[in-house]
């Protein structure tokens, strides 16, 4: 087969774990990175806990030069550069290259929005009729590309440089927009990703829209409840994922250590009918989105050991897990196992795909199964479906070979991609 | 202001944003900002506005386009602090 293509390289900012060494411990133990924050009272949010991954200045001074970091304010791009940097350099590939630029490699990192706490500065100070002062820093880190222009220009890169943005399937699509260039020999490398801001101006039209728990305030940790019975609405989250995805001619020139290979994936979008609106999904195209990346990837369904799946802890959860269990053709003990990656990290938005699929990676890579947590009571409708052992509430070594991994956003798009363990 | 005050003040400010250490230790009258201590050409305008604060003066849009060097630049400022 031409141009398989493989993850050579990992790098992730979440809100219970900066680094892929951090964040692998805290999927084992299933630590919850879900706190309250008084910012969020201060402003009467009815969900006033959130998921802000923990960056130290010094970390920051690792990353950007002190003439990068001056008026800088874009969280966004504070995570998605870290996460893409550390991808990079997990890959064995060099950051010392001033001089040159390397025309095999692209990058596609998403975002939603871009600096919203950089713009409401901008916004402040233009209202006042004082444009002219505001610098050269407010296009760079509000467009929504600003990321894509930042990692680019550290690492040099000459392919295809662009962000997409299809909300909360956002980093799925990135991988599997990555995918699809190698696959069709336009790059030998491209760094995906995608990265989210955190905050009260990304998060205060989720809570406007009471999508967001307010039964949690005092219990932070107990609050992403995906697949509970007792589940009340998503903890808003941020942060950054990035994977360096490689053709795999490359990375076994380069003798890369392969974390997974990708297999395939698709991308639709429910065109908001059939039960689909801008918020709700169209159940027949997650189905469509689902068998489709199967089909592409070159397998069949029963060979899913298990799934990552978007499940964000609203009302939502039993309907993704019908849409799941009528794709795959499978229910009760012949489902696959189910990881809900949010119930430590809360819905980290754009941001949610990428990390998710460096957590599923890790766990074919480790050949583990992350606990879910807060789901000690699965909601019924789930149990119907799902056999209650394929949701694992405890660490447990299991192996794996192959995860589906599906992000779905506002407007009514999907996303599915298929990683497959990599045995050379 | 004295030209050497003024240009001590002035080294104060462009530092943050020179790529090229050597031509700032060798800053003359004629250094150009660009050329020799090759500053982004976007950041000009953050060391402009710095200079406003710092001077305390104000600086339009034809004075911005003049201030390509280390000369230009403390004429400028000259001016705009007799002028006050």
């Amino acid at each position: 087969m031409k141009n398989r293509v493989v993850v050579t390289g990992l790098g992730v900012v979440a809100p219970n774990g900066v680094g892929i060494t951090n964040f692998s411990e805290a999927l084992k133990k299933g630590t919850s990175g879900i706190e309250f924050y008084q910012e969020l009272k201060d402003l009467n949010f009815s969900c006033q806990i959130g998921g802000i991954p923990k960056i130290s200045e010094a970390l920051k001074k690792q990353y950007f030069t002190d003439l990068q970091l001056r008026g800088f304010n874009s969280s966004g791009i504070l995570y998605g550069c870290i996460a893409g940097i550390d991808a990079w350099k997990d890959a064995g590939l060099p950051t010392d290259n001033f001089e040159h630029y390397d025309p095999e490699t692209g990058l596609i990192f998403g975002t939603g929005t871009s600096g919203v706490e950089k713009f409401r500065e901008a916004i402040y100070q233009l209202d006042d009729k004082q444009v002219r002062r505001l610098g050269s820093t407010v296009v760079v880190q509000t467009m929504a590309s600003g990321v894509s222009a930042y990692l680019s220009g550290m690492l040099g890169l000459g392919n295809q440089v662009t962000t997409n943005s299809s909300a909360c399937s956002t980093g799925t699509e990135a991988i599997i927009m990555g995918y699809e260039r190698i696959k069709a020999g336009k790059a030998k490398r491209m760094l995906v990703g995608s990265c989210s801001d955190h905050g009260p101006y990304v998060w205060g039209g989720f809570d406007a829209m009471r999508v967001c728990t307010y039964k949690h305030n005092d219990s932070p940790e107990q609050g992403s409840r995906p697949m509970s019975n007792s589940a009340s609405g998503f903890v808003p989250g941020s942060g950054a994922g990035a994977l360096l995805l490689e053709d795999l001619e490359s990375a076994l020139q380069r003798n890369a250590i392969i974390y997974a290979e990708v297999l395939g994936g698709d991308v639709n979008s429910g065109g908001q009918r059939n039960g689909g609106t801008l918020t709700a999904p169209n159940p027949e195209a997650v189905q469509r989105c689902i068998k489709n990346a199967i089909v592409n990837s070159g397998i069949k369904s029963h060979m899913v050991d298990a799934i990552n799946g978007h499940l964000t802890a609203t009302s939502k959860d039993g309907l993704e897990i019908e849409n799941w269990s009528r794709a795959l053709g499978r229910r009760g003990k012949d489902f696959p196992y189910v990881s809900a990656t949010k119930s430590t990290i809360g819905h980290c938005l754009a941001a949610a795909g990428a990390i998710e699929s460096v957590a599923a990676i890790l766990q074919l890579k480790e050949q583990f199964l992350a606990p879910n947590i807060n789901c000690e009571d699965l909601h019924p409708e789930i149990l119907m479906l799902v056999d209650s052992e394929k949701i694992p509430k405890s660490f447990q070594p299991q192996g794996l070979d192959i995860i589906a991994k599906a992000s779905f956003g506002f407007g009514d798009v999907n996303a599915c991609v298929l990683f497959k363990r990599f045995i050379a | 202001m004295e030209k050497t005050v003024l240009i001590e003040k002035l080294k104060v400010i462009i530092e943050p944003y020179i790529q090229d250490e050597d031509a700032f230790k060798n800053l003359t009258e004629t250094t150009d900002f660009v050329k020799d201590l090759k500053i982004n050409s976007a950041n000009l305008v953050d060391i402009i506005l710095d200079i406003e604060d710092a001077f305390d003066i104000r600086l339009e849009n034809e004075d911005m386009e003049q201030m390509l060097n280390v000369k230009a630049a403390i004429e400028i400022v000259q001016s705009k602090q007799n002028s006050k």
